[in-house]
Formats: C-alpha cells, structure tokens, sequence
C-alpha cells in the first residue's frame, strides 16, 4: 500500500484525574473507509477530537501527520483548512435556515461579505446532485428528514474541498433505508477518492463498508484489523472492544408468559397539529403477563406515536379504541393516570425526554414516583435516598454516589437509571421505547437481564427497537408497525430479519 | 470508586478525606452562592471600614432591612418563576396597582386595614392567574405576557390614582415601619428580638443534628463533626451579631419577621415539597417533567400566581413605608429582583436557582446601595456599580464553569490542599472539562452541555441545615 494519508502517533491525551487516551496509533490509508469501534467510553470521540483540532495542539502528547506533514492545530479551523472535516453524531445545522444557507454557513459564496445566492444555489445543486439528494436547496431544514440533512452535512462537508471525512455515528438516528442510502454514499465517495473515518456501534455496517478497522479499548489502541484480508466477523470485533468473547449477545431466557395483562384494542391517534391525519390507525396489540413483546417498525411508522398515546394520550389526539388491562377499560388521559393505572414508558431520547440533566441520580430515579413518598406534600428524604440506593444497587448503576448528577454518567449507566426511574413506580406494564439506544455491548447486555427480570417478575414489557436482531434475541413476540397500521404478529420462532422487515414494509390495504 | 458507600448497614464511613478536601467538597455544589456570600461579607467590611464604624450601626442594619424588605419579597416569586423557566417583567406594575387599589380601599371604602390587606392579597392573586393563564395555558412566553402586564397594571394604576398621591392610615404603615414592641425588664436589648434570634439559633443548631443522625441511621457518609460545628459557629455567629444589632435599636422590624417568615416558608416549599421538586423539574426539563406525570401546566400557573401573591405583599410593605400610594411607585422593582436572583445562583435557562441564594443576592445589592449612600457617592454611579457587579458575578460564575474549576473559593481551597496533602480530589464540582472519573465518560461530552448551566449541587443547598442570614 501506499503511505497513509493519516497517522497519528503515541497519541496521549489527560484530563483532570483521568487518562482518556494513552499512547493511541492510527493509521489510515488514502481512500479507505477505516471504522474505529469501542466501547462508550473508550475514547473513540477524544482521539477525534483531537484529530480535528477541538482539544487544541499542545493540550495532548504525540504527533499528527497528515498528507506527510506534520500538523499542529489549534482549533476546528485549521483542520477544515487542511481538509479535515468532522460530522458529529448531533448535527450541526440551523433547523430555520434553507439547505443552501446551511450548506455555506462560515463558507459564505461571495464577495466581501456579500452573497451571491446565484452562484450559491448553483454550486448547491451540484453539491447536493454528489450527494443523491433531491431536494429544493431553499427547503428549510427542519422541514426536510433527520437522513436528508445527514445528506446535507455530508455536502457541507464536500464543499470545503474535504479530503479526510469522520463521521461520528452518522447511522444511529437512521432507518434501514437511509443508513443504506448514507453507506452507499460513503462507498461513493470512496470511489471519488475521500478517505472517511466512520465512528459507529452498528457492528454489521461495519463490516460491510470498511476498509479496516481499528479497536480502541480503555483508551489503548487494540489491534487494527483489515478487512480485505478477511476473518472480520462482528464475534471477531466485540472480542476486541469488551476483551471477552460475547458468545451469547443476549442474555439466555426461559419465557414464562402468564394472563393477558394489556390490551390495546382499535387504537387511532391523530396527528398533533391535523387530527385528520392518522398516526396511528386501528392497532390491535396485546401483553401477557412475563411476556415481552417487540414492536418493530420502520422510522415514521408510528411506533413511538402509539407508545406516547397509550401512555396517557402524552402525543396527537387519540380518535378511538380502548385500552384494556386485566380485564377493565382504562380511562388514561394524562400521564399521572397513566403511571397510576400501572403503566411506564422509557423514552427513546434520554437527555432530551427521559431526564433532567441538572438532577442528582437521587432526585432522577424518584422524579416520576414522588407520590410513593411524599407525606402531606413533603418528600420523604430519609425514603428518597432509600429508593435511590436500592435501584443504584439492583440496576448496578456506576457511581460513586447517589449525589452524582446524572449529566455525568455514561450512556449506560444514565440509561440505568431512567429504568431505576421507572421501575420505581411499581408498574405492571413497562414500555421501553430504543432501551439500548447509544449504548455499549456491555451495558446493552445489563439491560437485557433487567429486561428479562421484569418480565419473570410478572411484568408486560414491550420494546421497541430499530434493531432487529434486538428484539429477535429479546422478545417472545414481534408486532410489525407499517404506516401506523399493524402488520403482522410473529412469534419468535417463525421470526427472523427478512419476514420482519417484509411486513415493516407492507402496506395493508385500509 | 474506592470509597464506595456501603448502602444497607448503618456503619459510618471512616472519614477517609482531609478536613479541608470535605469543606471544599461541601462548598463546591454552590459556587456562586457561597461565593455571594464571602462577597457580601466582605462588602459589608469594607463599608464599615469606609464609613468609620458607620455601616454597621444598629440603626443603619435596620434601615437595610426595611429598605431592601420589599425588593427582596418579589425575589422570592422571581426566583421560582426563574426556576420554572420564564420571567416576570410586571412586578413592579403590580405591586404598584395593588398598593394603589389597597391605600384607596382605606381611604375612600373607609375599609378596616385588615379588610384592606386581604384585597389587597386576593388582587395579587387574581393579576397572577390572569398572566398565568396567558402563560400555562395559552403558552404565550412570559417574557411577552409579563410586558403586556407591565404597562397593563401601570395603566390601572395611574387610572385609579388620577395623579394624586394616597395616603394610608398609621396603623396600615406599621406594616414596614413598624416594630415588634418591647416586653420584659430593661436589658438595654429589645428582648423580644434577643429571643427570637437564640431560639432560631436553636433550631438551626437542632436540625444539623437531626441531618447528621439521618445521615448516620442510613449508613450515608457523615461529613465529619469539625466541619459542622465550623459551619454552626460561622452561620450562628453572623446571626447572633444580626440579632444583636437589631436588638440594639429598636428590634426587628415588621417588615423584617415578614421577610423571615416568608424565606422560611419558601424554603420549604421549595426543597422540601412534591411542589418544589416539580417547579425545578419543569424549568430543567420540561419535555421529562411532563413524560413523568408532572402537570407542567399548573406549575406553570403556581409560579406566576405566586408572584402575584408576593408582588402584591411587596406593594403593600411599599406603601405603608411610603406612608402613601403614588403614581411612580414600583417603577423599576421587577429589574431589581430580576438581578438580586441572578446574582444569587439562578440560571437563566431555567432549572437553577435557591430562594437563600436570591435573599443573598437581593442583599448584595442592598448593601452597595446602602453603603455607597453612607458615604455620599452620587446616585448615577451607584447605579453603575451595581451594573457592573450583576454581569461581574455572572461572568465569574460562567468563567470558572467553562474552566472547569469549582469557584474562586474552591481554588483558594485547592492551594491549601496541595499543601496538606491527602483528599481524593473528588470534589470536583466545575461541571466542564471533560470526563473525571471512568464512569464519567460519556458520549460527546456531555460536560459541555452540563458547563453551560448552573451546577446540579444548587438543589441541594436549602436542606434544612442551611438557614437563613435574614430568618432572625
């Protein structure tokens, strides 16, 4: 091979008390698509970080070389001029701004402060024609989907002339369609001659687009290995991010399904801003108890918009059907009906619904249950830090103490928790909307067995998942959610990826 | 991770850290209020230099209370209206329309002025639910409903005065220049006050007790008994000196037991209460609040209502200290609040804040006020000072977060540990700056996010041990 296009030397990089990276190398070859796998934690976003100039030159040890020079830069600026650009897992774009805005924003095409928007919108075109994407280049943003303006960052990108592209986790908010869209766009680009550094948890998309990939560890570099030459399977690479083999990615389970304990019969939302627009039309579904059943669906099917009407009429109006546990007809129309009547729901986004981040671990896991320990409307503080240490024990959260705010824990543990949380109301039912979402393989893991212990308590949980070897290694029965409409109903054993993802397609006539 | 509490068996911790790494630890959670604190201390010192001995004359102390008392009753409702994550611009509009509606009630109804105090009190309540309404269920910003309010409720005003200034009967300007009267043999102190300010000494000293045995019987760790009776004998000594001083005038004043007692009871509801808990919960987030069963839109109504409630309290202590309602009266109030609860710890996205905070706050300025009026400075500069002390405290407290360090006292602390040795250094309250323990990783530094705002460690600061300067 010829001389990389990147290498970074005995990269060591300290903050207060930690060491986040010691002694990292990387090599990454002209025009390939090198992957960088780890655990949350291992340090994957510092070193690019570092590599992009956010954690200045001098704040770490070792070298960069970049096109065979050596680069010292000191800030995101001096990266881009050098043709580096990052694109982070939360994108960067302005929701009110049109595409064409967006795309030349600090890039502005004109002179001396003043816009030319022909020359911006032709350039535009051709920019976003690179990228596949058909759009008006004065659609706003926010008006266009979450794949779209990955599309859009990428072009940003292509419009600063980028030779190195690093992508941080560019599939995690997207549908199989759009991931698909987005990696065969890198293997585009790939053929163009831009090198890309993709930062994921998706281990079978890595697989498949990369050229190499390195594992990092605790902030060591393990191994990198080259996926040409074969012998790269997912087994091969999670052994490399949790230093264990994870023969069994899901923890064993031995269902013991009991009574029927929810039902959700004729359920119709509407649209929040134009009830005539169903959301969700006519779903059928049922919970036994100690079951835990999947609903799968495609993004936009309305998985989470079911969950959230279900759970205290919380998203669009609901239009009709009737929600049945054990037997009665529940009248839940806000959330503390909701909870009351025994039911739960962990929101898919837990920084943005599922927490508040200024919050102790202490105030979080009783936020939602305060009504089990409050006395005349004074909480019970001696009964808080009770709760709040028996969940921090049963749910194996990582932290010093109770006093910890939840804004500093990883992932996994903040994940930990919103279940704390929740189970802390004593549901009957729990709905667990991306439980595993932005998780590591080690901490995905816990949540199983808390999953599975929920249910062998009596419990109906019900996942929803984008991944679907997620809820075939979890769920007893999958329900597939089309356009709002329920497809099918598959017992695990009839289930795999292919039937699923035929009814997640499907579109029943109505 | 080593000193991993045992959760269960109630065996106390063996005091593992150095005293002075466990008085950092107990100041970082508050930065900018301690911080307020040492500076309002400081700033009274050097009036007192300044003056020659005249800040701190009885008389002067107790001026600074019946000056400041209405100012610092509206930060009450404007801190939790901060809290809650919006603004309350009309203030000082309706504090102005109440006192007005009251001095008139007595004056043309010939209304007893009890009688005249509950009007009062229901007007405020009413102006609250009207703005509330507007704001919880209409979901017009505050920002937006509070400036309407601010011109409605001085248009009213002015209507109802006609320009003319109202007088209000002696028994009604008690209310603020009043004093608690004197009983028992002569001390040469006003006994009551000398009682009052022992017997909240007693329960300060009492619930610190009660915290530590709490903290015992459920086998948390205890922090050790040096740092709490360091932290009893500098709060009970600052209160005693208080109480002295009062008492060696004419004892507190009615303006002053108002203030306590509502400091008091606000504390309470805000630490302790489910209702508490939902008010910081929304303004943190209000999108989680709402998905766990918190009706964000009552909160949103209690908050605004209340400040009516306490706007209306505030007009009325206004005008008994005026001895009348004018056309002019409250102009001005609700920036003054506004910047007592911003100098007090709050943040402006809503989340953060401490009613003992804003009280600190609101003084801090009171002080400047009063101490630069002890010593003649012309009234166009005080008001530059007190400008550039509001964006100074915000600005340090923004500065040291995105450094990542804990706060000016955390540092002067940090340097006397260095040279003690000892402490596991995990006391670092900065929020920013990247991960600091291995369970700290997180995805895209959510440190960052976390620096922009006010630490968690404010919540926690109105636990009953903590009382207040001003309770006495």
């Amino acid at each position: 091979m010829s001389t990389p296009i990147l290498t970074m030397r005995d990269i060591t990089k300290e903050f207060p008390g930690v060491r986040a990276l010691s002694d990292v190398n990387l090599s990454v070859q002209r025009g390939e698509i090198h992957s960088i796998c780890g655990e949350n934690g291992a340090g994957k976003s510092t070193l690019m970080k570092v590599l992009s100039g956010v954690y200045p030159h001098g704040s770490y040890l070792g070298d960069i070389v970049f096109e065979g020079q050596e680069m010292e830069f000191k800030g995101i600026r001096d990266s881009e001029a050098a043709g580096i650009v990052i694109i982070h897992q939360e994108l960067a774009l302005i929701p009110e701004l049109s595409i064409v805005e967006n795309l030349f924003l600090g890039n502005e095409q004109g002179k001396a402060g003043v816009i030319n928007w022909p020359v911006a919108r032709q350039r535009a075109l051709d920019l976003l024609a690179r990228v596949g994407l058909d759009e008006d280049p004065n659609s706003q943003v926010k008006n266009i989907g979450i794949g779209k303006q990955q599309l859009v960052e990428i072009a940003k990108a292509l419009a600063k002339d980028v030779k190195l592209l690093i992508l941080d986790e560019p599939t995690a908010a997207l549908n199989d369609t759009d991931s698909r869209h987005l990696l065969d766009l890198l293997l585009g680009l790939k053929a163009k001659g831009i090198t890309s550094i993709m930062i994921s948890h998706k281990l079978g998309e890595i697989e498949e687009v990369s050229d190499s990939i390195t594992i990092i560890r605790d902030g060591r570099t393990i191994e990198t290995l080259d996926v040409t030459m074969g012998e790269v399977n997912e087994n091969r690479i999670i052994r490399g991010m949790v230093g264990r083999d994870l023969d069994h990615r899901f923890p064993p389970h031995e269902p013991s399904v009991g009574d029927l304990l929810l039902e959700i019969r004729d359920w119709s939302v509407g649209h929040p801003h134009d009830s005539s627009r169903l959301v969700v039309k006519n779903a059928n579904l049922s919970i036994r108890r100690g079951e835990i059943v999947g609903l799968a669906g495609l993004m936009g099917a309305g998985r989470t918009e079911l969950a959230r009407s279900v759970f205290g009429e919380s998203y669009g109006h609901k239009l009709g059907g009737e929600l049945v546990k054990d037997g009665r007809t529940l009248r839940a129309n806000t959330v503390q009906k909701a909870i009351d009547a025994g039911l739960a729901y962990v929101t898919e986004d837990r920084k943005s619904l599922g927490l508040n981040l200024l919050d102790t671990i202490k105030v979080s896991i009783t936020a939602a249950g305060l009504r089990k320990i409050r006395r005349r409307g004074v909480v019970d503080e001696r009964e808080e830090v009770l709760a709040a240490e028996r969940y921090r024990k049963s749910m194996n959260i990582k932290t010093p103490s109770i006093e910890e705010g939840v804004a500093k824990l990883s992932g996994g543990n903040q994940q930990k928790v919103v279940l704390g949380k929740w189970m802390f109301t004593e549901p009957d039912v729990l709905i667990l909307d991306e439980p595993t979402r932005g998780i590591d393989v080690g901490a995905k893991y816990e949540i199983y067995e808390i999953i599975n212990r929920l249910a062998d308590s009596g419990r109906g949980v019900l996942v929803i998942s984008s991944e679907l070897p997620e809820l075939l290694g979890l769920c007893d029965r999958i329900y597939t959610l089309s356009a709002g409409v329920i497809t099918a109903d598959v017992p695990r054993a009839q289930a795999d990826q292919e039937i699923l993802m035929r009814y997640m397609t499907q579109r029943k006539a109505d | 991770m080593a000193t991993d509490i045992a959760p269960a068996p109630p065996a106390p911790a063996p005091p593992t850290q150095s005293l002075v790494s466990e008085m950092r630890k107990a100041l970082s959670g508050n930065i900018r209020q301690y911080g307020m604190m040492i500076a309002l201390l400081l700033l009274v010192l050097m009036f007192q230099v300044l003056t020659d001995g005249l800040f701190l004359q009885p008389r002067n102390v107790t001026s600074l209370l019946v000056q400041n008392g209405y100012i610092l009753i509206l930060a009450i409702g404007m801190v939790m209206v901060i809290i809650a994550g919006h603004i309350d611009l009309s203030v000082g509009s309706a504090s102005a329309f109440v006192g007005a509606t009251v001095a008139l009630s007595m004056a043309k109804l010939d209304l007893p002025w009890p009688a005249a105090i509950l009007l009062g009190l229901a007007l405020g309540i009413l102006v609250g639910i009207w703005q509330g309404f507007w704001v919880a269920y209409v979901g017009i910003p505050a920002f937006i409903v509070t400036l309407a309010g601010m011109l409605l409720f001085r248009g009213l005003d002015l209507m109802i005065l006609n320009a003319e200034s109202i007088p209000v009967p002696e028994s009604f300007q008690k209310i603020a220049n009043g004093y608690l009267p004197e009983v028992g043999p002569v001390t040469g102190y006003h006994n009551p006050t000398l009682v009052l300010t022992l017997l909240a000494i007693a329960v300060i000293v009492y619930l610190e007790l009660r915290r530590r045995s709490d903290l015992r019987r459920y086998g948390m760790e205890v922090p050790r008994l040096t740092l709490s009776v360091i932290k009893l004998v500098v709060i009970c000594g600052l209160l005693l000196g208080f109480g002295l001083l009062l008492a060696s005038y004419k004892g507190v004043p009615v303006v002053g037991l108002i203030l306590g007692g509502l400091v008091v009871l606000y504390t309470f509801i805000t630490q302790r209460t489910v209702l508490g808990r939902h008010i910081y919960a929304v303004g943190g987030n209000s999108n989680a609040a709402r998905l766990s069963g918190v009706d964000t839109k009552r909160i949103d109504l209690f908050v605004m209502v209340n400040m009516g409630f306490l706007a209306a309290i505030a007009g009325m202590v206004f005008t008994a200290y005026l001895n009348a309602a004018n056309p002019k009266d409250g102009v001005g109030f609700e920036l003054d609040a506004i910047a007592a609860v911003f100098v007090g710890g709050a943040a402006v996205a809503g989340g953060v804040g401490t009613v003992t905070g804003s009280m600190i706050g609101g003084l801090v300025m009171g002080v400047l006020n009063l101490g630069l009026a002890n010593m003649s400075v012309d009234s166009n500069f005080v008001q530059i000072i007190k400008g550039l002390v509001l964006l100074g405290a915000v600005a340090f407290d923004v500065y040291s977060k995105s450094q990542g360090k804990p706060s000016f006292i955390g540092m002067i602390l940090r340097g006397m540990q260095r040279g003690g040795g000892g402490g596991d250094g995990s006391g670092d309250a900065g929020g920013g700056g990247g991960p600091s323990t291995p369970v700290a990783e997180g995805e895209e530094g959510s440190g960052f996010r976390n620096a922009s705002r006010s630490h968690t460690g404010v919540v926690e600061m109105g636990s009953p041990a903590n009382p207040q300067p001003s309770a006495g």
